[in-house]
């Protein structure tokens, strides 16, 4: 990833800023800037989503793109915020098998990767299970 | 002193690894690595940890117990000596990760395991001159031991934030004052461009860890004509379980003073993260009006040492917070390894 670009994104990446339509109320993750229902009468402005969510679905990944490798097996999952946007998300500190859907889980902060050994390190949420 | 603490928080990783799985791969008898250190097990971060997310979310803690607007936060310290970058600071990543910026001042601080505690004097500081009206202070480390040193046994990670700000109502404790002790004393110290520290073996006791926490100690019970008596709690850097109940004898604290704070036997030396990580477990139980002495310990070599006195919103606010016995509790335990391999010592 490039650092311009990952930059750019930290306000979402860091404390899920996404976007809310001032007309239909629509909350959008990852950001939009048009609505797409609303189109030109939409109002889209910057909104704090919930930091609570529940899984809807996961997978175990066991053959990890590259900077994720030392992690199998680990849980990706979809999960849906409590304000209603959906998103994908490594769920962190788990038992793979112990991992339901429906789990309630919680924003952490975590590394998402670096580029290289010498490049920028990227932060930002994964989720883990509410105890 | 104006100044008070309105919110608290730690983070402690969830992985844990016993001191006789260590003990057990260099050949070591388990119970007496044990029996010498007085630590059991210590936290292990998971591979996508580090100083900077160990920061966040204990400064996320402690803002929830101090239920400010981040935006009224004018300085961030983050005390480490694990910082992820060599040129980058740690604070702007904190600060941004609690909606602090743009208006503030942010550094790192180091000083071996003393850095967090530096920092909540800076900031104490700059609230009392009326420069801004809430900093926070975190003392977090990933610390590194090289494999079969000593160190090994007890090199942990955690931090602790402290938000300070004026001695008001909503304060949870009032800091009525601070002593520092500092000298140059090469008892333990990483160079430039190295991956492990060295340390001064027998010299990291006497000369400097008993002498500063002692002399640190004895100040601030001087400026404040303040004796053991007068504590209900007493936190010492926890570098092992035994220097800080050796030291708070020398001092002439019981057992039960410092019972609270003492956390090593559960998650090793967490550094930077150990004095506040202590001092947040006795703000966890203690009572209105009772008094905390604090000592850090930072090689090299220097303690700071605080007289704290808690107030009424502790009660309202310890609650809105993971306490840090939820965090010894809840954990994972994991193999020689397993650790290895999260320590990126093990690289395929
Ligand atoms: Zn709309």
């Amino acid at each position: 990833m490039a650092a311009p670009r990952f930059w750019r994104e930290i306000p979402n990446r860091y404390n899920l800023i996404g976007t809310r339509c001032g007309n239909c109320n629509k909350v959008f993750f990852p950001p939009r800037y048009i609505c797409p229902q609303c189109r030109r009468m939409g109002k889209l402005e910057p909104y704090k989503l919930s930091r609570r969510g529940k899984i809807v679905t996961y997978g175990v990944v066991h053959v990890a793109p590259e900077g994720f490798e030392d992690l199998v097996p680990y849980v990706l999952a979809i999960v849906e915020l409590e304000d209603g946007p959906r998103l994908t998300t490594q769920v962190v500190d788990c038992d793979p098998n112990e991992i339901k859907i429906g789990d309630e889980v919680e924003m952490v902060f975590r590394r998402i990767g670096a580029d290289r050994e010498d490049g920028v390190i990227y932060y930002g949420f994964k989720f883990r299970k509410v105890e | 002193m104006n100044v008070g603490i309105v919110g608290y928080g730690v983070y402690i990783p969830r992985y844990r690894i016993r001191l006789d799985d260590i003990a057990r791969v260099w050949g070591e008898e388990p119970s007496r690595v044990k029996q010498g250190l007085m630590v059991e097990e210590k936290s292990v971060p998971a591979p996508d940890e580090d100083t900077a997310t160990i920061s966040v979310e204990a400064a996320r803690n402690a803002l929830k117990r101090a239920g400010i607007n981040p935006q009224d936060i004018g300085a961030i310290y983050v005390g480490s000596e694990s910082h992820p970058y060599a040129v980058k600071p740690t604070a702007t990543i904190v600060a941004e990760a609690i909606e602090a910026t743009p208006n503030l001042t942010a550094a790192d601080m180091e000083f071996a395991c003393k850095a967090g505690t530096a920092g909540i004097q800076a900031c104490a500081g700059l609230v009392e001159m009326g420069q801004i009206k809430y900093g926070i202070s975190i003392g977090a480390d990933t610390a590194q031991a090289a494999p079969g040193d000593p160190l090994e046994y007890t090199a942990a990670a955690g931090g602790g934030a402290v938000i300070i700000g004026k001695n008001d109502g909503e304060a949870l404790a009032e800091i009525e004052g601070t002593y520092s002790y500092t000298t140059d004393t090469p008892d333990f110290w990483r160079r430039e461009m190295r991956p492990y520290p060295k340390h001064g073996g027998r010299f990291t006791g006497k000369p400097a860890y008993f002498k500063h926490v002692v002399s640190a100690a004895h100040g601030i019970l001087r400026q404040l004509k303040l004796t053991p008596q007068d504590f209900a709690h007493a936190v010492f850097h926890q570098p092992n379980g035994k220097f800080p109940c050796q030291v708070a004898e020398e001092l002439g604290f019981s057992k039960a003073q410092i019972a609270c704070g003492l956390v090593v036997p559960k998650i090793g030396n967490t550094y930077s993260g150990a004095t506040m990580i202590g001092l947040a477990a006795v703000l966890d139980k203690a009572k209105p009006d009772e008094r905390i002495l604090v000592v850090s310990y930072g090689s090299g070599a220097g303690s700071d040492a605080f007289s704290i006195k808690v107030k009424k919103a502790i009660e309202e606010k310890r609650d809105l917070a993971p306490k840090v016995e939820q965090f010894l509790n809840n954990k994972i335990y994991i193999d020689y390894s397993t650790y290895t391999k999260y320590k990126s010592l093990l690289v395929r």
